[in-house]
């Protein structure tokens, strides 16, 4: 490859074919020897199965349940937790449960026979809310307490800390569901292939899909071959979720003997699909005389939904991010993952961490503010440092760059003018986030868990192929490994192949997911290139394997969840600024500027791309996409009452990088799909309080929300409650 | 009730039996193997499904068969294989404007509409332009920055 950085762009190996549309996304395909398929989902959150009536079926017809999963099979789905059911089978927790599948070769038939089911059902009082969780309302379903997994955490000694203390104050910061709205909804195809059932499915995970649904019929993984098919967006939300359609799938292709397919459109995807978890931070804060923070405790509540799936480990990030880029002399954590009758939560980019860094950046503005200092300056007191001791008494490996990202953004954004011109509620502020994201799974993960292979494939006519399981979605992951191995090898990057995995052709590499496939993956293939290349004149085929090696001396105690949870973490600095109209309450954004550390950028274009579609994603989140549960129904159903931005929201972003090289990752690059969403949520938050002089502690904050603050709203400069 | 439709689909004479209620999407996509056209939202909102109806951006979704009666249709496919929709599609290729995918046909048609009547946007214009397609992945800016590439590089063919 004749280009002397890895980060000089180069145009996305699918670009071309995805602008003349030739791309095959799922629903693209035929399929036309399979049967369509409706799901049959629970109507009410929380109940009893009374009876169920089905209508008579034509010849050719199915309805296939719980009851159709052969003997010695398991009703369940294996995400990371096993307790989410395939099936609803005498009771239901949520609304859009899946309770059958009603297969058929005519999708008019179909419809016209799904409106004919009738379900009755003994109703229960739902929980819907953390709140309601907590307290149990309806009577608690999981364990005693509603509570599906708990942990904590602490770093010096909070308790005596807070006896030294001048004054303890206490707040809660709030934020809401988020819908992915990846722009292709989810579509699955089970066919009978050679004897085996074959999945093309819309993916982030084909390893993950193998696993989870292969127990349903008692059969080994290798039974079942899962294709990717090209994905229109994921964000998460097609991490464990495929599971839910392939589940039932893999039952009525194993009880009909025929291929079945199962798309959804958009109002069913976004009523029912796991969503960003809401979340509840309670922290306890103790000062000294001069302001300075003495302890933090910090206590966080997730809600988990209706089955804790892959809730705990979302719970764990969350519980590892919440001291955010600071170092604290005593600091808790204590995680609650709350069972509710909502659709079960579970991964949206950032997986838990977005929560609880928007809840510390907005704590540490409101203890600046009440003592009316610049948050800015407040914060700049406890930045983390290399060797920084992190909320899991690890340490911080590699050197923080703060300060460097720091004075890029104040220069690009004129920071400092602004703050001592924009008076506190004059209409106008910027306001200021740091953030961080630790790359790879969490702690022993990758070793013991995912323990990742990769494999590369040299062919007489010189073309390489890679071979492992990792996902293009939308991130440039099908140009990233290609143009590693090209530049290792120094062959042209059309001679790399890399194909939508095919779980029956590839080595498991773990998961398209925690920021870890550029981090991990990219350096196996970096590995097995180099290995290749002392190789490649002398042999014409040949192929080399590598696999995870975990670093000495960086240990884990996953009981107790203590030491290095994260090697490398993404770094990052976001700076927004807003006016807002003083009779509307309308938010107009008027810059937005930040500074990322992702190590050495694999390719700046497309990450350049993936940091303009976090930030704004995260500022979505923060501002207009506010996804409601009334009772237990979600109240948002499409695109039209669903606000996510539009090109016309905000400005063109200022966006800047620092060089770091991560001294394990692939040219020195870390993980950084995450970061970028991590941030830009508190840093508009932050711009919009000072704008209006009111504090903000729940997202999201529509326009209705920001009149109600103006009017109602508590004073920026009022002192936190003070319990002590 | 079914009934014979003639309109021009990518520059050749099409005729299809179908019910004029369907919607153009469907026909598209089912009928006429047109895979190039994506349903995003179902409900106008997206963009996903635009074409060109008579070199005007509509969503696919929205229009009965029926109203395309001798009328000529253009998918991103076709598009993209003219020499301005050539251009466009190597400026989104070059500048970034590709993440999932999913939008991009749609944004094709609706850069391509807005160029034909604009050759010269500002980046206001541009925002506004594809203001009716919704992309989850880019945050926009690297879709905008490209539709200027495709505008510099163009030069005078944006104003025939």
């Amino acid at each position: 490859m004749d280009i002397n950085d890895i980060s000089t762009a180069v145009r996305r190996v699918d670009a071309l074919e995805k602008c003349s549309g030739t791309a095959k996304y799922v629903s693209d395909y035929d399929f036309n020897d399979c049967l369509w398929s409706k799901m049959i989902r629970s109507s009410i959150p929380r109940g009893i199965i009374k009876n169920i009536r089905i209508p008579t079926l034509p010849d050719g017809y199915f309805w296939v349940d719980y009851k159709d999963i052969p003997k010695g099979g398991k009703n369940y789905l294996h995400m990371i937790a096993t307790d989410w059911k395939c099936f609803a089978e005498h009771d239901v927790r949520y609304t859009g449960e899946t309770i059958a599948l009603l297969c058929g070769p005519d999708k008019k038939i179909l419809e016209d026979l799904y409106k004919q089911v009738e379900i009755e059902y003994e109703e229960l009082e739902p929980a819907v809310t953390i709140d309601e969780g907590l307290n149990c309302k309806g009577g608690a379903f999981v364990n005693d307490n509603n509570i599906h997994c708990h942990l904590k955490l602490q770093v010096g000694d909070v308790d005596s800390a807070f006896k030294k203390a001048d004054r303890i104050v206490t707040e809660t910061i709030e934020t809401g569901f988020q819908e992915h709205v990846y722009l292709e909804t989810n579509g699955a195809c089970c066919k009978i292939e050679n004897n085996k059932y074959v999945f093309y499915v819309s993916a982030q995970c084909p390893f993950y899909i193998r696993k989870s649904i292969a127990p349903l019929l008692n059969i080994s993984p290798d039974e079942i071959i899962v294709k990717q098919t090209v994905t229109g967006g994921a964000f998460g939300g097609k991490e464990h979720f495929p599971d839910v359609l392939c589940g039932p799938l893999l039952v009525a292709v194993h009880k009909i003997g025929k291929g079945v397919k199962l798309f959804f459109t958009r109002e069913e995807d976004m009523e029912n699909s796991v969503k960003r978890h809401p979340s509840k931070v309670v922290f306890k804060t103790g000062l000294d005389k001069n302001g300075n923070i003495l302890a933090m405790e910090s206590k966080v509540y997730y809600n988990a939904g209706g089955y804790l799936s892959s809730s705990f480990v979302v719970l764990q990030r969350g519980c590892f991010h919440v001291s955010g880029c600071y170092e604290f002399p005593n600091f808790s954590s204590e995680g609650f993952g709350v069972a509710t009758n909502t659709f079960p939560s579970c991964a949206f980019r950032g997986f838990g961490a977005p929560q609880t860094l928007f809840a510390i950046e907005t704590h540490m503005c409101h203890l600046a503010e009440m003592q009316g200092l610049d948050p800015l300056e407040f914060k700049k007191r406890y930045f983390i440092k290399k060797g920084g001791i992190t909320s899991t008494n690890g340490k911080v490996v590699e050197d923080v760059k703060i300060p460097e990202m720091l004075n890029q953004v104040l220069k690009t954004s004129d920071y400092k003018r602004k703050v001592k011109q924009y008076a506190l509620g004059s209409g106008k502020g910027i306001g200021i986030s740091f953030y961080n994201h630790g790359g790879a799974f969490t702690g022993n993960g990758e070793q013991a868990i995912i323990k990742a292979k990769c494999k590369l494939k040299k062919y007489s006519n010189g073309k390489v192929e890679i071979l492992c399981g990792q996902t293009e979605m939308g991130q440039g992951f099908k140009t990233i490994l290609p143009k590693i191995a090209a530049k290792v090898l120094n062959i042209p990057l059309i001679d790399v192949i890399y194909n939508n995995p095919d779980t029956s052709k590839v080595p498991d590499s773990g998961p398209t997911a925690a920021s870890r496939s550029t981090m991990i993956v990219g350096k196996l293939v970096e590995k097995a290139a180099l290995l290749m290349k002392e190789r490649f004149n002398k042999e014409k085929e040949f192929e080399v394997e590598t696999s995870y090696e975990h670093p000495e001396g960086y240990d884990w105690d996953q009981e107790n969840f203590q030491g290095y949870a994260y090697l490398g973490y993404g770094w990052g600095v976001c700076v927004v600024e807003v006016e807002v109209d003083p009779c509307t309450g309308e938010v107009t954004t008027k810059g937005i500027w930040s500074s990322h550390d992702a190590g050495h950028l694999i390719d700046e274009k497309i990450v350049h791309g993936q940091v303009n579609g976090g930030v704004i994603q995260g500022i979505g989140w923060a501002s207009t996409e506010v996804m409601e549960n009334i009772n237990g129904y979600f109240k948002q159903k499409s695109m039209s009452d669903y606000i996510i931005p539009t090109s016309m929201d905000y400005p063109s972003q200022y966006v800047d990088f620092v060089e770091n090289p991560y001294k394990w990752g692939p040219f020195g690059a870390k993980g950084m799909g995450e970061l970028v969403f991590n941030g830009s949520g508190a840093a508009y938050i932050d711009a919009l309080s000072r704008a209006i002089g009111k504090r903000i502690s729940s997202i999201p904050c529509p326009t209705e929300k920001v009149m109600e603050y103006m009017l109602n709203g508590k004073d920026i400069k009022d002192s936190l409650n003070i319990c002590r | 009730m079914i009934k014979d439709i003639d309109f021009i689909l990518n520059g050749k004479k099409v005729t299809i039996k179908v019910n004029p209620l369907s919607r153009l999407l469907d026909v598209l996509r089912d009928n006429l193997n047109c895979k190039d056209v994506k349903e995003g939202c179902s409900e106008g909102e997206c963009g996903a499904c635009s074409v060109l109806l008579d070199d005007r951006i509509v969503t696919s979704c929205l229009i009965p068969i029926g109203a395309v009666q001798n009328h000529e249709i253009k998918t991103s496919n076709y598009v993209t294989s003219t020499e301005k929709g050539k251009i466009i599609a190597e400026a989104f290729a070059d500048g970034g404007a590709v993440q999932c995918g999913f939008c991009i046909p749609g944004m094709i048609i609706a850069a391509y509409d807005l160029l034909s009547r604009n050759s010269n946007p500002t980046e206001e214009e541009i925002r506004l332009g594809i203001s009716g397609n919704i992309c989850r992945c880019t945050g926009y800016d690297l879709i905008v920055s490209s539709i200027r590439l495709a505008v510099e590089r163009g030069g005078d063919i944006w104003k025939k």
